[in-house]
């Protein structure tokens, strides 16, 4: 039992650093693709090719004065940061990392809690998210803070529901809430007994497209980075933010970006899963490659994120709104019946 | 003195969050903080539904309670800049017939529990009850009917609401 919990233990500490790590790391790696996409060099003075850059803003960030707005509500003012990071950091909880580790003979899944509503926590913890953003705002009595603080609720609102629409359809066809088995579904890449790519993104593609829109949406990542538009609200819902506080914000962003990315790669892209692992036989080295592949693919999906981020201009607030509520939601829902009708159809239901 | 378990100090603990912040949910003169407050309600009544096995219905009273419709009340309240200095001023007749109402529901509820016979809660020790296999199960062959209806009454209620949101009927 003890050794149990020591496990659990590692597992959370090195989750929790990893993600931080890989965070920090999202915006060194963010401004070089800004600056490669842009043709410029981006940072390069702090270490070699820059790699310090990340740690001089972290310190920058913490050694910065301290202002808290004394119209503000103190309390909610110091909670918001707190929860957005709080609620971005819950996530990784229910993410197999890789497949199971076996030493002497005692199996260590790289999975922090395998619980039978995985899906379900993902979505109610993403569901909650938005109040780190909505209290920040509201407690800073600023009319900028406030108006994204309305944008991100509303956005976020409109579009968790195509992501459960497109949640619900990827329920369907795998049959089960829970990460893990998930997961474990899609094993390898081309599965011989039903004559088709194993990974769900070839099973159901629009799904994917849905649910890589929403998750766009949710993380509040450009083009739908409306709720802190500088062009027309100074910085959103962070205006009144300094030092750490700021930083918490930021970081919850990224930290929701590297989330998000290891979800997709896990409901869509076979999680830790690779062509040709049946072929190896020792289950650690399986162990150890899968989740290599299993972070390559996140680290794809957080560069994807970047791409688009500087690729396409930002949406107009009622284009946001057609997009999530006239185009997105009918698409999911008939996305779901068709797959629905398609499994009725075939008898796998 | 008997054994206390584990689940008795979680069921106190979560009992009295939830109460306290249901308390200070009434009290508390900002309407933000009576939303707030709220939500810690809700959460205290999730991991009660927990203790009870009832992992699905937790979760979705997180995602449907704290994540859907507070977030709608809190948007709500930030909107129209709700505070306490431009509340409306209640009748006190009003505030009456409010502590006369709910002192009449308090009475009912304490008379239907009173006569009530003990329930059974044999059932409620099974860890897979509260699973959604056996949920879905139970909703769609035993309460086939009443899930059906209330999910018309929620259709009904959004278009209902779509026709007042609407400006002009045309």
């Amino acid at each position: 039992m003890s050794t149990y919990i020591l496990y659990k233990l590692i597992l959370v500490i090195a989750v929790f650093v990893i993600s931080l790590v890989i965070a920090m790391y999202s915006t060194y790696g963010e401004r070089k693709i800004a600056a490669f996409l842009q043709d410029r060099l981006g940072p390069n003075r702090a270490g070699p090719f820059g790699l310090l850059q990340p740690l001089a803003d972290g310190v920058k960030m913490f050694m910065k004065e301290e202002i808290i707005p004394n119209v503000s509500n103190k309390f909610l003012f110091i909670l918001g940061p707190g929860l957005a990071m709080l609620t971005s950091l819950c996530t990784s909880a229910v993410i197999p990392w890789g497949p199971d580790l076996t030493i002497n003979g005692v199996k260590y899944p790289l999975q922090v809690a395998d619980i039978n509503i995985g899906v379900l926590y993902l979505f109610g913890v993403v569901s909650i998210g938005v109040y780190g953003i909505m209290i920040g705002g509201w407690a800073s009595n600023n009319k900028y803070s406030l108006l994204g603080a309305l944008r991100a609720s509303s956005q976020m609102i409109s579009y968790e529901i195509a992501m459960g629409v497109s949640v619900i359809t990827l329920i369907m066809i795998t049959g089960t809430l829970s990460t893990s088995e998930i997961a474990a579904q899609q094993h390898g890449f081309y599965n011989e007994h039903s004559h088709w790519f194993s990974w769900n993104f070839f099973k159901n593609p629009l799904t994917f497209l849905i649910f890589f829109i929403c998750a766009l949406a949710e993380t509040n990542r450009a083009p739908f980075d409306l709720p802190e538009c500088e062009t027309e609200l100074v910085g959103g819902y962070h205006t009144e933010y300094s030092s750490m506080k700021l930083g918490f914000y930021l970081f919850a962003e990224y930290v929701n970006m590297f989330i998000s990315s290891a979800v997709m790669s896990l409901f869509f892209f076979g999680g830790y899963n690779f062509p040709g692992m049946d072929s190896i036989a020792n289950p650690n080295t399986v162990a150890i490659i899968g989740t290599i592949v299993m972070f390559t693919k996140t680290i794809f999906f957080i560069f994807l994120f970047m791409w688009i981020r500087w690729t396409i201009p930002r949406f107009r607030y009622d284009q946001l709104m057609n997009l999530g509520w006239k185009i997105l939601i009918p698409l999911s829902i008939v996305n779901m019946i068709a797959t629905g009708i398609l499994l009725l159809a075939t008898g796998r239901v | 003195m008997t054994h206390i378990t584990i689940t008795q100090i979680m069921f106190c603990v979560l009992s009295l969050i939830a109460i306290t912040s249901a308390a200070l949910l009434i009290f508390s003169k900002s309407p933000i903080h009576s939303v707030l407050y709220l939500i810690v309600t809700f959460f205290a009544i999730a991991g009660h539904y927990i203790l009870l096995n009832a992992q699905f219905l937790a979760v979705v009273h997180v995602i449907v309670y704290a994540g859907a419709i507070m977030v709608l009340f809190l948007f709500v309240i930030m909107m129209l800049n709700l505070n306490k200095e431009t509340e409306t001023h209640k009748p006190m007749w009003i505030q009456l017939m409010a502590v006369l109402a709910g002192g009449a529901m308090l009475v009912t509820l304490v008379g239907v529990l009173k006569g009530a016979e003990q329930m059974n809660l044999k059932q409620a020790n099974d860890v897979n009850i509260g699973l959604v296999n056996n949920l879905g199960l139970v909703l769609f062959n035993d309460f086939l009917v009443p899930f059906e209806l209330s999910s018309i009454l929620f259709l009904a209620a959004m278009v209902g609401s779509v026709m007042l949101g609407k400006k002009t009927i045309s």
